[in-house]
C-alpha cells in the first residue's frame, strides 16, 4: 500500500466519470432516491475515478470500492475494469478503497455493486486503455486504428511490436481523458461471462486472509463490553472492583452505543438515540472477557419491560384489520368492488419473525482516535458512510477519518451499521490507545438490530371460473425507515417496505390490486437483512398466489404462466424451471413439488423445491433454481450465490427466530439460534439464464421465493398450509 | 499465569499465559496464528477449529492447561507451506469459500476426515463437518470438494 502512494503522482492515471455516486444500499432505484434525499449520508458529487494505478514496470493495482463479504466484489468490480483495460485478472493487484470521496459511493449493499458500477467501471478501464493505445500510437506515428491493446501491453496490427503499459503509462497519463471511450459488445468480452477464478480464495484456505478480527496495530488494546441487557437500557451505575483485579484489564470505563444521531424529529426518537455500556479494556481479549463477567452494573431499563415479540405480534394482528395507507404506484382498478362482485373471498395472514444476521465473524472494530483524526480497521460494508459518521460523531474533518477495509466475515446487512464502530471509537478516545472491539456472539445476537418482525394480510377475490378479480397485500409491521433514518410511519406506506410487491417486481396481471403499509412499533431496533423486505413479503405473496390457484382448482404454474403473460423474462424463468424440475411429470406418491417466483434487486429468481415425506415430518428432496440477473458477470459466483441464499433463506424458513421477553432477547448463541448445517441441505441444481442485458442483483434475489417454495411444495404434498415462519420441518404432515 | 511449550505447526512456542485461557486465544493473540477464528466461544460453530493430534477440536473452549506434554497442534497455516494439501486444492478448484471467515476450520475439518477415511460418503462428511457452520451456505460445494480431494488422494496413491 506504502509503494504504491510514493509512486501515485506520477503513474496516476487520472479519469473522468459520470457522476453515478448514489446511495446504493436502496433497493428499488425509487426507494433508493427516497433515502438520497432523506438520509444524505453519501456525498452526490463527481467523482475522478481512481480505479487505476500502473507503475512503470507495468504492474496494474485496481481498486474494488465495494467490500467483499463473500458476495464476490473482489473480483466482480476490478474484472469490470480489467476487461475494458485489456489486461488479465490474474496480472492485477486488488486494493480496497478507502471511505474517500473520491472513490463516490462504496457501499456493499442492496444487490448494487455490479449492477450500478457496471458502465463506470467499464468506462474507467475503457477511457485508460485508449489513452494507453493512443500514446503508443503517437510514439510509432501511426493511427489508432493500426494498434490494439492486449493483456497489459500495446501491439502494432500485424507485427510483434509491442509496448508494455508500464512504458507508456507516464506519457498517457498527460493526454486528455477520453469522455466517452468505446466500451466492447458483449461479442468482444474475453473475461465477463467466463467463472474466472476469485483472487481471494487461495488467501481464504490457508488463513492469510485478512479480516477485522484478524487486525494487528501497534499497542493496541482488547475491549469487551458489558451491554443492557434489555437493549435500550442505561448505565445507573457500575462497579469496576474485581474486574480490574483480573491480570490484563487496564481500564473499566462507561461508553455508548449511537443507534442514531439528531437532530431528533421527536423526544421519542432521542429517548432511543443513545444507550450506554461499560467496556472493559485489557491486553487481551480473554482478559477483558474475564473482566466483563465480573464488572457488577445497576441498569437502567425503565420500559423495556413491556416489550416482547409476543405482544408485538398481537399488536400487529389487530393492525391488520386496518385499511393500511395505500401505496399509490402499485394501485390497480379497485380491489373493494372487485371483492364485492367475487363469487369467492379469500383471506390469509402469514407471519415472519424478526431475525439476527449472525455472520461468522461477530462484529468487531478496530478503531485509534488522536487528537483531530481517527484511523479504523474494520469489516465494514459502506466506509465512505462511515466517514461521515465518524466525523460528525468526533467532531473532527472528513479528511481526518482513515477507514482499512478488511474481508468481510459475512455481513448479510449488519456491518453497513457503524455502532459498533462508534463505539470501539468512544473507548479509544477515553484510553488513549488503539482500541480493538469484538462483541461476543451473545451480544451479536441479543443486540440487534433487527429484521423487521412482519404480517402480510392477503385478500384474494375469484370469480365462478376461478378467474382472480382482485389482489390485496397489506404489510403490517416494523420499518427500517423509521428505526435506522428517524422517519415516523404512523399512518404513511414506508417507501422502502414495498418492494418485492410493488408493480415492477409483481407483475402478476391481476384486474385489481391494493398494497398497503400498516405501522406497529417493534421497540426493538430494526435493521436491513439480506434481501429485506423482500425476504419478508415474497412468503405470503407467493403462497397466496398458490392458495388462490388451488382455490381455483387451477395449477400454480398454470395461473403464474396466464398471469405473467406479458412479462417475457419471468415466463422465460417459469418454463426454465418446469423444465430443469421436471414440473409437469407425474410425481411418485409421497413427493410433492412447489414453486415460487420472485423479483428484487432488479434480477427475476425462482425456485421448485420437490419434497418427500420422512416419518412424521417432510425431508427437501432438491431444489431446482432459475436466475435471469441479466449479462452473468461470473456464472461460477452467480450459481454460489444463489445456493448460498437458498441456505441462507431455508435457515430463516425453518430454524431461526428472535424472541424476546421483557425486554430481553432469550436467543444467546447457536444452540439456541440454530442455523442450517452440513448434511441438512437439500440438493441444488441452479440454472443461470443467458442474456445481455445490463446486469441486475445477485447477492440477494435468490433469497425472497425460498420460504414461499418449500411451503407450496409442502402444501403440494400434504395439504397443510404453513402461514408462520419458522416451522419445524420434522413435525408437518 | 503459567507457561506452556506448545508445539503448534512446526514450532515449539513458549507462552505465559493464564491457565484458564482457551487454546484459540493463545494461538492467535500470543502466537500469532489468525487463521483460526473465533465465531462463538462455546464450541458450537467450529470457526475455531484446529487439529490436536491429527483430531479436529474446537479451540475456543480447549483451555489451554488441558494440553499434555507432547501434544500436537496444527492450525491452518500449517495445513501445507503452499497452500497444496489436497484439500485445499480442491476448495480452490471448486471456488468453495465465500466470506471465507469459516474456511479455516472446514478445511481442516475435511483434511482431518481424510486422514482416517480415504473415500468418505456423504454421509460420513455430512457427520464429520456437521460441528461446522458456514453462514454463506458453501455446504454442496464443501461436499463437492471433499469427494474430489478424496478422489486425488487416491489417484496419488495408486
Amino acid at each position: 500500500m506504502k509503494k504504491i502512494k510514493e509512486t501515485t503522482r506520477r503513474d496516476f492515471i487520472k479519469l473522468s466519470a459520470q457522476a453515478t455516486a448514489f446511495l446504493a444500499i436502496g433497493f428499488s432505484s425509487k426507494a433508493s432516491n427516497e433515502l438520497v434525499k432523506l438520509a444524505n449520508k453519501t456525498a452526490l458529487g463527481i467523482e475522478l475515478n481512481p480505479y487505476i494505478l500502473i507503475n512503470e514496470l507495468g504492474k496494474v493495482t485496481l481498486f474494488n470500492a465495494r467490500p467483499d463479504m463473500g458476495q464476490g466484489t473482489f473480483q466482480a468490480l476490478p474484472l469490470l475494469i480489467a476487461e475494458e483495460l485489456e489486461v488479465r485478472l490474474d496480472q492485477v493487484d486488488i486494493q480496497m478503497s478507502d471511505g474517500s470521496g473520491k472513490f463516490g459511493s462504496q457501499l456493499s449493499g442492496g444487490s448494487s455493486s455490479v449492477k450500478t458500477r457496471w458502465i463506470p467501471m467499464r468506462t474507467a478501464g475503457a477511457a485508460a486503455k485508449e489513452m494507453l493505445v493512443q500514446t503508443a500510437a503517437n510514439r510509432w506515428n501511426v493511427s489508432v486504428s493500426d494498434c490494439y491493446a492486449k493483456e497489459g501491453a500495446v501491439y502494432k496490427k500485424g507485427s510483434s511490436v509491442k509496448l508494455g503499459y508500464g512504458d507508456l503509462v507516464e506519457e498517457a497519463s498527460k493526454l486528455p481523458v477520453p469522455a466517452q471511450p468505446r466500451l466492447k459488445a458483449h461479442s468482444e468480452f474475453t473475461q465477463i461471462g467466463k467463472s474466472i477464478p476469485r483472487p481471494d480464495v487461495p488467501s481464504k484456505v490457508d488463513g492469510t486472509a485478512v479480516f477485522g478480527m484478524d487486525v494487528q496495530v501497534p499497542g493496541m488494546l482488547y475491549a469487551s463490553l458489558v451491554h443492557s441487557p434489555t437493549i435500550y437500557g442505561k448505565v445507573k451505575s457500575f462497579s469496576a472492583e474485581k474486574s480490574m483485579a483480573v491480570k490484563g484489564v487496564r481500564f473499566v470505563v462507561k461508553t455508548e452505543r449511537n443507534f442514531y444521531h439528531g437532530p431528533f424529529p421527536t423526544d421519542a426518537f432521542k429517548a432511543k438515540a443513545k444507550t450506554e455500556a461499560v467496556a472493559v479494556v485489557a491486553d487481551s481479549y480473554w482478559a477483558a472477557l474475564k473482566g466483563k463477567k465480573l464488572v457488577e452494573v445497576n441498569w437502567s431499563t425503565e420500559g423495556a419491560e413491556t416489550t416482547s415479540t409476543d405482544e408485538f405480534f398481537l399488536r400487529a394482528n389487530e393492525a391488520a384489520k386496518k385499511e393500511g395507507a395505500e401505496y399509490k404506484d402499485a394501485k390497480v382498478g379497485d380491489v373493494s368492488k372487485a371483492f364485492a362482485i367475487s363469487e369467492k373471498l379469500i383471506q390469509a395472514q402469514y407471519q415472519t419473525p424478526f431475525l439476527a444476521h449472525a455472520a461468522m465473524e461477530p462484529v468487531n472494530a478496530t478503531v485509534y482516535v488522536q487528537d483531530d483524526s481517527v484511523e479504523v480497521w474494520a469489516p465494514v460494508q459502506g466506509p465512505d458512510a462511515l466517514v461521515e459518521e465518524l466525523a460528525t460523531y468526533l467532531g473532527i474533518k472528513k479528511e481526518k477519518v482513515k477507514i482499512n477495509v478488511t474481508f468481510l466475515g459475512g455481513a448479510f446487512g449488519r456491518k453497513a451499521y457503524y455502532d459498533f464502530v462508534l463505539e470501539a471509537a468512544h473507548i479509544s478516545k477515553q484510553v488513549n490507545a488503539p482500541v480493538k472491539l469484538i462483541w461476543t456472539r451473545e451480544e451479536d445476537m441479543q443486540q440487534g438490530p433487527y429484521r423487521p418482525g412482519m404480517i402480510s394480510a392477503m385478500k384474494g377475490g375469484l370469480d365462478e371460473k376461478g378467474n382472480i378479480l382482485g389482489f390485496e397485500h397489506k404489510l403490517v409491521g416494523a420499518s427500517i425507515m423509521t428505526s435506522v433514518f428517524k422517519f415516523d410511519m404512523t399512518g404513511k406506506s414506508d417507501p422502502w417496505a414495498g418492494e418485492g410487491i410493488n408493480l415492477e417486481d409483481s407483475p402478476y396481471a391481476f384486474p385489481s390490486r391494493r398494497n398497503s403499509f400498516e405501522y406497529v412499533a417493534p421497540n426493538l431496533p430494526m435493521l436491513w437483512w439480506r434481501s429485506v423486505y423482500a425476504s419478508t413479503n415474497l412468503f405470503g405473496h407467493e403462497s397466496f398466489v398458490d392458495e388462490l390457484a388451488h382455490a381455483a382448482k387451477k395449477d400454480p404454474l398454470d395461473v403464474r404462466m396466464s398471469l405473467l403473460e406479458k412479462s417475457p423474462r419471468f415466463i422465460a424463468v417459469l418454463k426454465k424451471l418446469a423444465q430443469i424440475s421436471n414440473y409437469r411429470a407425474k410425481r411418485a406418491k409421497g413427493l410433492g413439488i412447489g414453486i415460487a417466483i420472485a423479483r428484487s434487486f432488479s434480477s427475476i429468481a425462482a425456485h421448485a423445491f420437490e419434497v418427500e415425506k420422512n416419518g412424521k415430518g417432510i425431508r427437501m428432496k432438491e431444489v431446482f433454481s432459475v436466475i435471469d440477473c441479466g449479462t452473468p458477470v461470473n456464472p461460477a459466483n452467480i450459481i454460489a450465490q444463489v445456493q448460498s441464499n437458498i441456505v441462507y433463506g431455508l435457515t430463516a424458513t425453518i430454524k431461526n427466530e428472535i424472541r424476546v421477553v421483557k425486554g430481553q432477547v432469550q436467543n444467546s448463541n447457536f444452540n439456541d439460534y440454530p442455523v442450517l448445517r452440513q448434511g441438512e441441505i437439500p440438493k441444488m441444481t441452479v440454472h443461470v439464464m443467458e442474456s445481455t442485458d445490463v446486469p441486475g442483483g445477485v447477492g440477494e434475489p435468490g433469497l425472497p421465493p425460498v420460504a414461499p417454495a418449500l411451503c407450496n411444495a409442502i402444501f403440494n404434498l400434504t395439504g397443510t398450509r404453513i402461514r408462520t415462519l419458522p416451522f419445524d420441518l420434522e413435525q408437518i404432515g | 499465569m503459567a507457561i506452556y511449550n506448545l508445539q503448534v505447526n512446526t514450532k515449539k512456542h513458549r507462552v505465559d499465559v493464564d491457565t484458564d485461557t482457551p487454546l484459540l486465544w493463545v494461538i492467535r493473540d500470543e502466537i500469532g496464528y489468525k487463521g483460526t477464528k473465533f465465531g462463538c466461544g462455546l464450541g458450537l460453530c467450529g470457526a475455531c477449529t484446529v487439529l490436536l493430534n491429527g483430531q479436529a477440536i474446537r479451540s475456543c473452549s480447549t483451555p489451554v492447561s488441558s494440553l499434555k506434554a507432547g501434544d500436537k497442534v496444527l492450525t491452518i497455516e500449517g495445513l501445507s507451506a503452499d497452500v497444496t494439501h489436497p484439500v485445499q486444492k480442491a476448495w480452490i478448484e471448486a471456488q468453495v469459500p465465500q466470506c471465507g471467515y469459516c474456511q479455516s476450520g472446514q478445511v481442516l475439518a475435511a483434511a482431518a476426515l481424510l486422514a482416517t477415511n480415504s473415500n468418505p460418503s456423504d454421509a460420513e462428511i455430512d457427520m464429520a463437518m456437521a460441528g461446522n457452520i458456514c453462514r454463506c451456505g458453501t455446504y454442496q460445494k464443501m461436499r463437492e470438494a471433499v469427494h474430489s480431494a478424496a478422489k486425488n488422494l487416491q489417484t496419488k496413491k495408486s
